[in-house]
């Protein structure tokens, strides 16, 4: 995983809520069965319209998406995820993200930030108004920055040091390999099993 | 101090606890199919690792899957793909796989709890956030991504912080013709599409001890649409009775074992929860969504609600969005409004139980002119269940489309789809834009109003079927 430590950029306003994982990949991209090659698909169907955000010249190459409560339910696809990042988008900031999108965001890098909605509504009255307005998401203060903004956000000691170190989770919990191991050892033998082995 | 259910079965799985760490939870099923899961076996394959336990995981190809032809080559190149990326890794890696044509196929909710393979007190996993629907046996089930998957494969485990617990306590008993599926969208209308996120819900009370297993599987299969990521009942004789006897179940000593086990998997009396929430079951009738997410549901028999009642600036412009989207104004009765397809299947809803309440109101009677009906199985077992009893024929008389199982128009990734601007009532469990088919309008429904929508062509309970469109006697 590549490491998260700050990072600046433009933003994309995008004011919606519930912005649900069929609409950040819808269904038919994840017939693929590689992590890259999603950014075609990503808000597929509201890109068809030409006025959408993302298709306006002055938002090109931005990096930070700014969105509405509730970014990321639905669906457990990882692939919502890879649009994002193939799409060039670095950190995600929200008021509330769903869960599984959340947990599968920083897995792979993607900083998911939660700001209260009235730091959001800020930063996309700012980022509306001026579309070069730059935000700056820094990990190791843990605050957002931005003209007339400066907000901490939180995001738990664990998660943080693997975003920042570029930590893969498997290497990890090998690490406790011989826990698993006992584990197992004891687990009751009523338990299902889907194969004799 | 008590622990809840939910609490209990955490405990029970954790391999490893370190201050400031999250926890390591030792998962009991890994479920898989082929969308979420080519990626991990591929990590797996670049890192040299081998998946740890066979033994604890099973594959089923359920999303691509088509629903008519299932003998012929599949059209779609890049379906079959990936649906022969999953054959060619779980014979590389040893994985128990139930391709399309297998007896044991269907979608992987239905699949798991019918082969006795979900169980109470076990942690159950899949790719897919629907895996909430195991909850339903007193399991810890939840829906991961890709990167998990692969380290449940390469480890077993995964590591996770505790989500805090909330009671759904739903008193009283559900009125006749009320149903899981109109509780489950009163839920998630009462408590928001982000209600539930960060918690564990428990289902308790009266009308949900009388539910039965499908029923139940019903409701915790939508948990995940009030943003939580796992729902849970506590297991109880109707669970044991529906186990007894299933291919994986426990037998003799260890059935017993297991028995005594799955009965200490209950919240504790002086246990507390982090919310909890209280629902007059009592109070409920037929329910359905009119938008573009599952908290945008009314009763049958209420309107179109008019955006500008939103006090929530943020809701009120979803509202305006999604009555935009669906094609609907504000004040139009639900009943009102006609749909061109009705979709009878998922797992949420694609179960034998389902199947038996859609035939009982459609017999003798026929799906309206200009509607289109598809009637899909969850699985293989459920359709040759169906089979037995006769009720393809009455879904065909009727002239209904009778499929094969797999997800089909729940999520519409095979060729069964809504045309842009298309209407369905739909069995399943998502009404997002465009998730049944590009522009397709989606309406969330149980399966005997899908079955009088079938019939009157409008949105309609069975209570408004007059005995004018039985053709009984045909
Ligand atoms: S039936 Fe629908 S919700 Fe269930 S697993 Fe298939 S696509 Fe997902």
């Amino acid at each position: 995983m590549e490491a998260f430590t700050t990072h600046t950029g433009r933003a994309v306003p995008l004011r919606r809520s519930n912005v649900d994982t069929d609409q950040i990949i819808p269904a038919h991209w994840l017939k693929k069965i590689t992590r890259d090659g999603f950014e075609d698909g990503l808000f597929e169907a509201w890109r068809k319209d030409p006025e959408f955000i993302t298709n306006r010249p002055e938002r090109a190459g931005a990096t930070v998406l700014v969105a509405g409560p509730d970014f990321g339910t639905g669906s457990s696809r990882e692939h919502a995820v890879w649009a994002l990042q193939n799409f060039g988008f670095k950190t995600v900031i929200s008021s509330r993200f769903a869960d599984i999108f959340r947990g599968n965001s920083l897995k792979n890098g993607l900083l998911t930030v939660v700001l209260p909605q009235e730091t959001v509504d800020k930063l996309w009255e700012l980022t509306e108004a001026d579309p070069t307005a730059e935000i700056t998401v820094d990990l190791v203060a843990r605050q957002v920055r931005a003209e007339g903004v400066e907000a901490e956000f939180e995001l738990d000691d664990n998660a943080r040091w693997r975003l920042l170190e570029g930590l893969d989770d498997i290497s990890l919990t090998l690490q406790n390999e011989a826990d698993i191991a006992t584990y197992e050892g004891v687990r009751p033998g009523f338990k299902p099993r889907t194969i004799r082995v | 101090m008590g622990r809840t259910l939910a609490e209990k079965v955490w405990d029970d799985h954790v391999v490893r606890r370190a201050e400031g760490e999250p926890d390591l939870l030792f998962i009991d099923l890994h479920l898989l199919h082929e969308v979420t899961s080519p990626q991990a076996f591929e990590g797996l394959r670049q890192a040299g690792r081998k998946v740890r336990r066979l033994d604890l995981t099973i594959a089923t190809e359920d999303h691509n899957t088509p629903t008519i032809d299932i003998d012929k080559p599949i059209a779609d190149p890049v379906s079959r793909a990936q649906l022969e990326t999953l054959r060619k890794n779980c014979a590389e890696f040893g994985v128990r796989l139930h391709s399309l044509g297998d007896v044991e196929q269907g979608v992987v909710h239905v699949v798991g709890p019918q082969l006795g393979l979900t169980q109470p007190g076990t942690t159950v996993v899949c790719g897919d956030s629907h895996t909430s629907t195991h909850g339903a046996f007193g399991a810890l089930a939840f829906g991961i991504g890709t990167s998990q998957v692969e380290h449940v494969l390469a480890t077993q485990t995964l590591p996770l912080a505790r989500p805090k617990t909330m009671a759904i306590t739903v008193t009283g008993e559900l009125a006749e013709g009320v149903t899981a599926k109109d509780l489950i969208l009163a839920i998630i209308a009462k408590i928001g599409t982000g209600g539930g996120q960060g918690y564990i819900l428990e289902y308790r009370g009266g009308a949900i001890e009388k539910l039965s297993m499908e029923a139940r599987m019903t409701i915790c299969n939508m948990s995940i649409e009030a943003g939580a990521r796992a729902g849970m009942i506590a297991p109880d004789q109707t669970t044991f009775d529906y186990l007894e006897g299933r291919d994986h179940a426990p037998r003799g000593e260890d059935w017993d074992a297991a028995v005594a086990y799955w009965k200490t998997l209950r919240t504790d009396d002086d246990a507390v929860f982090d919310a909890e929430v209280v629902i007059d079951g009592a109070s409920l009738s037929p329910f359905v969504t009119w938008g573009t997410n599952p908290g945008q549901g009314v009763p049958l028999s209420a309107n179109v609600p008019d955006p500008a009642s939103y006090e929530d600036a943020s809701e009120r412009f979803a509202a305006e969005k999604a009555l935009e989207y669906m094609g609907l104004t504000a004040g139009q009765p639900l009943r009102d409004i006609k749909v061109d397809t009705v979709f009878v299947g998922s797992c949420t809803n694609g179960r034998i139980e389902d199947l038996r309440a859609v035939a009982g109101i459609i017999e003798g009677r026929k799906v309206a002119d200009g509607v289109r009906m598809l009637v899909v199985p969850g699985s293989v077992r459920v359709a040759l269940q169906a089979v037995e009893e006769g009720l393809d024929k009455v879904f065909k008389e009727a002239g209904a489309e009778w499929r094969h199982a797999g997800c089909s128009m729940c999520l519409g990734m095979n060729p069964d789809q809504l045309a842009p601007g298309e209407r369905s009532a739909s069995t399943s469990n998502r009404n997002f834009e465009g998730r049944q088919g590009k522009g397709g309008r989606t309406h969330l429904v149980s399966p005997q109003v899908a079955a009088a929508t079938a019939v009157l062509g409008h949105l309609a309970s069975p209570a408004d079927l007059s005995d004018a469109t039985a053709t009984a006697g045909v």
